[in-house]
């Protein structure tokens, strides 16, 4: 059973830089242990120590997101196209800098944000 | 009623209209599939943005958070901007956007028209280098306020009191809505008012997947997932390519004569893909999901015609959504 797994470039240290890597597993459970069988470590950046879904890391199945799917328990088959993300909102660009200023402790941007109707 | 005091008074009502030829058909005697497109491009700047823009700074205003004459900063790749610019220069307050430089020239020149101020940050740095110029610039200017569209519940709330009953009152038969996610504010809010309405609704949400020099993280530790952003809210998330966004947009103007952002093209791939199981399923749908802004800002970009290929290239390292 083969699966296709696409590996965003900040993973490719892991499968010594292949952009797509070939897996197999009934579940994504299965197919995330037999990625790591051959590319070691890359589990660990995947999964947390709990055992759950990391929050930044997106797993897509056909394109549709695996947290809606069952997540680490959805069932794959032969000739699913996984895609591995990291979690970035559509206008990153903008969040990412909000995000940061919002780190700033300044009461002024706190204020601002802080708006309640 | 079509006669407003002014032109914030004109927010909202938007029509929704149908797809007949992009809904898909169904077999003889079995339960119809509709597709239905909520107009957000005919809000006053000509985007759903407009919607949020004028509540973050309605609330700002009346809980004193805002008052005349302040500068308004926001990080912002475009809608928003422009949404923004134009309720900030009908109210009396100065904006300064903060924008990676890898977006249209439209978005940049309506923006100014606007009356805002831009101040770029290097595509080639991606997220980190947005956030550095961002932090340089409220370093200087500390007294300057932001609205932080990504998890200001103001955002979502337009939406509650807006968009869903919107939608409720136009298809009351609704059984799936689906629209963009990006500060997640659309689907929250409406998805959150139609789930408190409509038994069994589906909230769908259709992302943006860029090419990766878009996003330039250096490590699955830098994502970002938006203060407002509650799973709970939707039942299922597609990633869509810009390949099948392209494609949907161009069928969105050839087949119904809806001419639309690339964003729009991204949510009808996911609407069409819910429209097509229920069609497999045997099962009744009215699948309403968002134009979320017309195609003029992109223009520019070409690739409204010419190959697939061309218009993907085109879009290479460019914010479409």
């Amino acid at each position: 059973m083969a699966i296709e797994v696409r590996v965003p470039t900040i993973l490719r240290s892991y499968t010594g830089g292949a952009k797509t890597v070939e897996g197999a597993g009934e579940t994504l459970t299965a197919l995330i242990d037999d990625l790591d069988a051959k590319h070691k470590g890359l589990k660990g950046r995947l999964i947390t120590p709990e055992g759950g879904l990391h929050r930044f890391v997106n797993i897509y199945v056909n394109d549709e997101d695996v947290r809606f799917l069952g997540a680490l328990d959805a069932k794959l088959s032969d000739g699913d196209s996984i895609t591995i993300l990291p979690a970035v909102a559509g206008g990153a660009l903008g969040f990412a800098a909000a995000a940061a200023l919002l780190g700033r402790p300044s009461k002024h941007l706190a204020a601002a944000v802080s708006t309640k109707g | 009623m079509a006669r407003y005091e002014s032109l914030l008074d004109a927010l909202g009502g938007t029509p929704l209209v149908g797809l007949p030829r992009l809904s898909p058909s169904v077999p003889e005697g079995a339960p119809a599939v509709r597709l239905w497109a909520k107009l957000e491009d005919r809000n006053p700047t000509g985007s759903i943005k407009d919607r949020a823009a004028f509540y973050m700074v309605r609330e700002a205003e009346e809980s004193g958070h805002l008052h005349p004459g302040d500068t308004i900063l926001e990080p912002t790749s475009g809608n928003t901007g422009i949404a923004l610019a134009m309720v900030a220069k009908l109210r009396g307050y100065r904006l300064v956007c903060v924008m990676p430089e890898n977006v249209s020239a439209e978005r940049i020149q309506l923006l100014r028209m606007y009356g805002a101020e831009i101040l770029f940050s290097p595509a080639a740095g991606g997220s980190n280098q947005a956030v550095a110029t961002a932090k340089q610039v409220a370093a200087e200017h500390p007294d300057w306020k932001m609205l932080y569209q990504y998890g200001n519940p103001a955002n979502a709330r337009a939406h509650f009191e807006t968009t869903g009953p919107e939608l409720l009152q136009d298809l009351p038969t609704i059984t799936h809505f689906v629209a963009g996610l990006g500060t997640t504010g659309t689907l929250m809010g409406t998805g959150r008012f139609l789930k408190e309405k409509v038994d069994g609704i589906q909230i769908i949400a259709a992302e943006p997947r860029y090419g990766e020099l878009v996003y330039g993280l250096r490590n699955i530790d830098e994502g970002y997932v938006p203060e407002l952003y509650d799973a709970s809210v939707l039942d299922r998330r597609f990633s869509v390519g810009t390949r099948d966004a392209v494609l949907r947009t161009r069928q969105l103007v050839e087949v119904e004569g809806i001419f639309a952002g690339f964003s729009s093209g991204a949510i009808l791939h996911a609407a069409l893909a819910v429209a097509h199981e229920a069609v497999k399923a045997g099962r009744r749908a009215d699948v309403a999901f968002v134009i979320a802004d017309g195609g003029w800002k992109y223009l520019s970009t070409g690739a409204y015609g010419g190959t697939l290929n061309d218009a993907e290239e085109a879009l290479e390292g460019q914010l479409w959504a």
